[in-house]
């Protein structure tokens, strides 16, 4: 059985303006699916609805096969977590208490952290290989330490499900490629992510799925050597693109998606 | 061989500076009961401890009456304690409630006067005094009008569907200086020789004429709101990350809200309406206790109870004692806060 499984979503913010015309998709365990598409296709929007917060007009979400929506949001955060974009809290939280945070679900309005929860805390911010970072403020990180303490705290929430919106904007390749390492580690321990994402290339090195999404429709779903490829990634991004492959052992390889220049 | 001492240093080090912030965090919370016995004791007329004590526990043992002065006994129950009281009320309210809606609001640059309850506050109390208003009605008028100008900014931005806190910010500035304006009306119209200068005076702040009367309302609603603020402070940690990142680990983030601004109007109404318009202290003092204490609610909110309690406690003293004519708090508070300020900023680690 799929754990999460979308069915037919469509919604409108404004009457007669869909953004999304009916989006269908599932997710198996330990799957790392990429969401492509241009800006305004609707990446957000359906993130915003596989995570609950969002309720779409049409359609249904199901999480291992309950609809998303008869979860309460406090059951539905300890199984589906949202990372968010890279961003400055207005207050300098160490690291501990930013990864406390994902305990939020399993604590009563009135509850602080015990023990336990900082053991969790300890044990989620060592699976992403920051211990050292416990007590420094987290507005003092770099880009990519922050990205890695949001997935700390993903963990620490015990869900089973990440959706992690564009983890690879305003990172350097050495930090996109050290976060999605971690990314790829902890699917294999069966953890599901979906990753959207502008950096096509990325989801050539790290993507188990890709879902190519154009105009609020899906375009292509399924394999990332049956959808990356130069018509559908043209058709995705309305340009001419280039898929450039090696041969490696008689095997051909897709190795970089670029825009088709004449030189 | 080396790094291993060193490491080991470090650690112990660090396992030290733990201890030390958790005794700074014990001693903070513990000071304004040292500071309320103090100032039991400072005035014109200096009580020991041992009869400031002795005549606290008197309604209960009478037997330790013994040997005070009536002069004492009155000082320290009938004048002193309600003044000492309720500056440790509206000390602990003003922070607090500043704390609260710094993290509600996600700004380090505002406090609980945000939605316009101090302005609202001011307006009763100059119209209570123009129209000759006893202490009771001057209070009444206060707390009535302070809640009047939240309740007018919150209905007010529910015109608007789309991006609520932000309208609501935005009405409760605008219906603050709508008060603020009626207030320059009310100072403009009334008498130079007499009324003006109570209404001045007024709104400077100050709790000389604090008696057991004023204290009922104050701390029932100052004690029930700090309570609730103080359990809920952990969630102050989230709200403050924004409604999409709330929502997102579980929460309905304006429920919540809503309640700790009821519950921050109704204190702040209530410290207003007896202490006057002190300000400063719910802009400040959060940040003095993110400098002792770390930007963390779970221990900040009780840090700022207690350093707001404290300061006030503080300021107060001076204001009776440092002239033969008391200095209105809402003066005294900027002048001495600044500086102090000033010096924990230099120490700052949290860097914000």
């Amino acid at each position: 059985m799929m754990m999460l499984a979308a069915k037919n979503i469509s919604h409108a913010y404004t009457a007669g303006v869909p953004v999304l015309k009916g989006i269908s998709l599932t997710l198996a365990r330990g799957t790392i699916l990429y969401l492509l598409g241009r800006n305004g296709c609707g990446k957000t929007t359906l993130m915003q609805c596989l995570s609950g917060t969002l309720r779409p007009e049409s359609g249904e979400i199901t999480f291992e096969g309950k609809a998303i929506h008869a979860y309460t949001p406090t059951e539905r955060a300890q199984r589906i977590g949202l990372i968010p974009q890279l961003h400055a809290p207005s207050f300098a939280y160490t690291v501990r208490e930013m990864i406390l945070m994902g305990r939020a679900p399993h604590l009563g309005v009135f509850g602080t952290p015990s023990k336990a929860d900082y053991a969790i805390a300890n044990d989620a911010l060592a699976s992403v290989g920051l211990a050292h970072y416990r007590d420094r403020p987290y507005t003092q990180l770099s880009g990519g330490e922050r990205q890695l303490v949001l997935i700390a705290r993903g963990l620490a929430q015990k869900c089973r499900i990440l959706l992690m919106d564009e983890p690879d904007a305003h990172l350097d390749l050495n930090n996109q490629q050290r976060v999605m390492e971690i990314v790829q580690q902890l699917a294999a321990e069966g953890l599901s992510f979906i990753v959207t994402s502008h950096v096509p290339n990325n989801a050539l090195l790290y993507a188990h799925r890709v879902l190519l999404m154009k105009a609020g429709r899906v375009l292509s779903d399924g394999d990332p050597t049956h959808t990356l490829t130069e018509p559908l990634l043209s058709d995705a991004y309305e340009m001419a693109t280039e898929v450039i492959y090696e041969t490696l052992d008689e095997t051909r390889i897709a190795r970089a998606i670029l825009p088709r220049r004449r030189l | 061989m080396w790094r291993v001492i060193i490491l080991r240093r470090v650690r112990a080090a660090a396992g030290v500076r733990m201890n030390v912030r958790d005794a700074i965090y014990i001693g903070l919370l513990s000071l304004p009961l040292v500071l309320i016995i103090a100032s039991l004791m400072i005035g014109l007329y200096t009580i020991s401890v041992e009869n400031v004590t002795r005549a606290l526990l008197s309604p209960v043992f009478p037997d330790l009456a013994a040997g005070l002065t009536q002069t004492e006994i009155t000082l320290v129950q009938r004048i002193r304690l309600p003044r000492v009281l309720s500056a440790a009320l509206i000390g602990a309210t003003l922070a607090s409630t500043g704390v609260a809606f710094q993290g509600i609001f996600k700004n380090p640059l505002v406090d609980s006067n945000l939605l316009g309850v101090t302005s609202g506050a001011g307006f009763g109390a100059a119209l209570a005094l123009l129209l000759g208003g006893t202490t009771f009605l001057v209070q009444g008028f206060a707390f009535g009008f302070g809640l009047l100008a939240v309740s007018l900014a919150y209905l007010g931005s529910r015109l608007y569907s789309s991006a609520p806190m932000i309208v609501l910010t935005l009405m409760g500035i605008l219906i603050g200086s709508f008060f603020g304006s009626l207030t320059s009306l009310m100072k403009y119209v009334a008498d130079p020789l007499n009324t003006l200068p109570a209404i001045t005076f007024w709104l400077l702040g100050g709790l000389t004429g604090v008696t057991w009367d004023s204290l009922p309302i104050l701390a029932v609603l100052t004690v029930l709101g700090g309570a609730f603020l103080w359990l809920v402070r952990w969630r102050l940690n989230i709200l403050s990350l924004g409604d999409a990142e709330a929502a997102t680990l579980g929460m309905n983030p304006n429920h919540l809200k809503l309640g700790i601004i009821v519950c921050a109007t109704l204190m702040t109404a209530a410290a207003v309406a007896v202490g006057g318009v002190i300000g400063w202290i719910g802009l400040v003092i959060p940040h003095a206790g993110r400098i002792i204490v770390g930007p963390d609610h779970k221990r900040l909110i009780p840090a700022s109870l207690a350093l707001g309690a404290s300061f006030l406690l503080v300021i107060d003293n001076i204001s009776r004692t440092l002239f033969p004519t008391e200095v209105p708090l809402g003066i005294l508070t900027g002048l001495i806060g600044v500086p102090l300020l000033i010096g924990l900023l230099r120490r700052n680690r949290t860097g914000w």
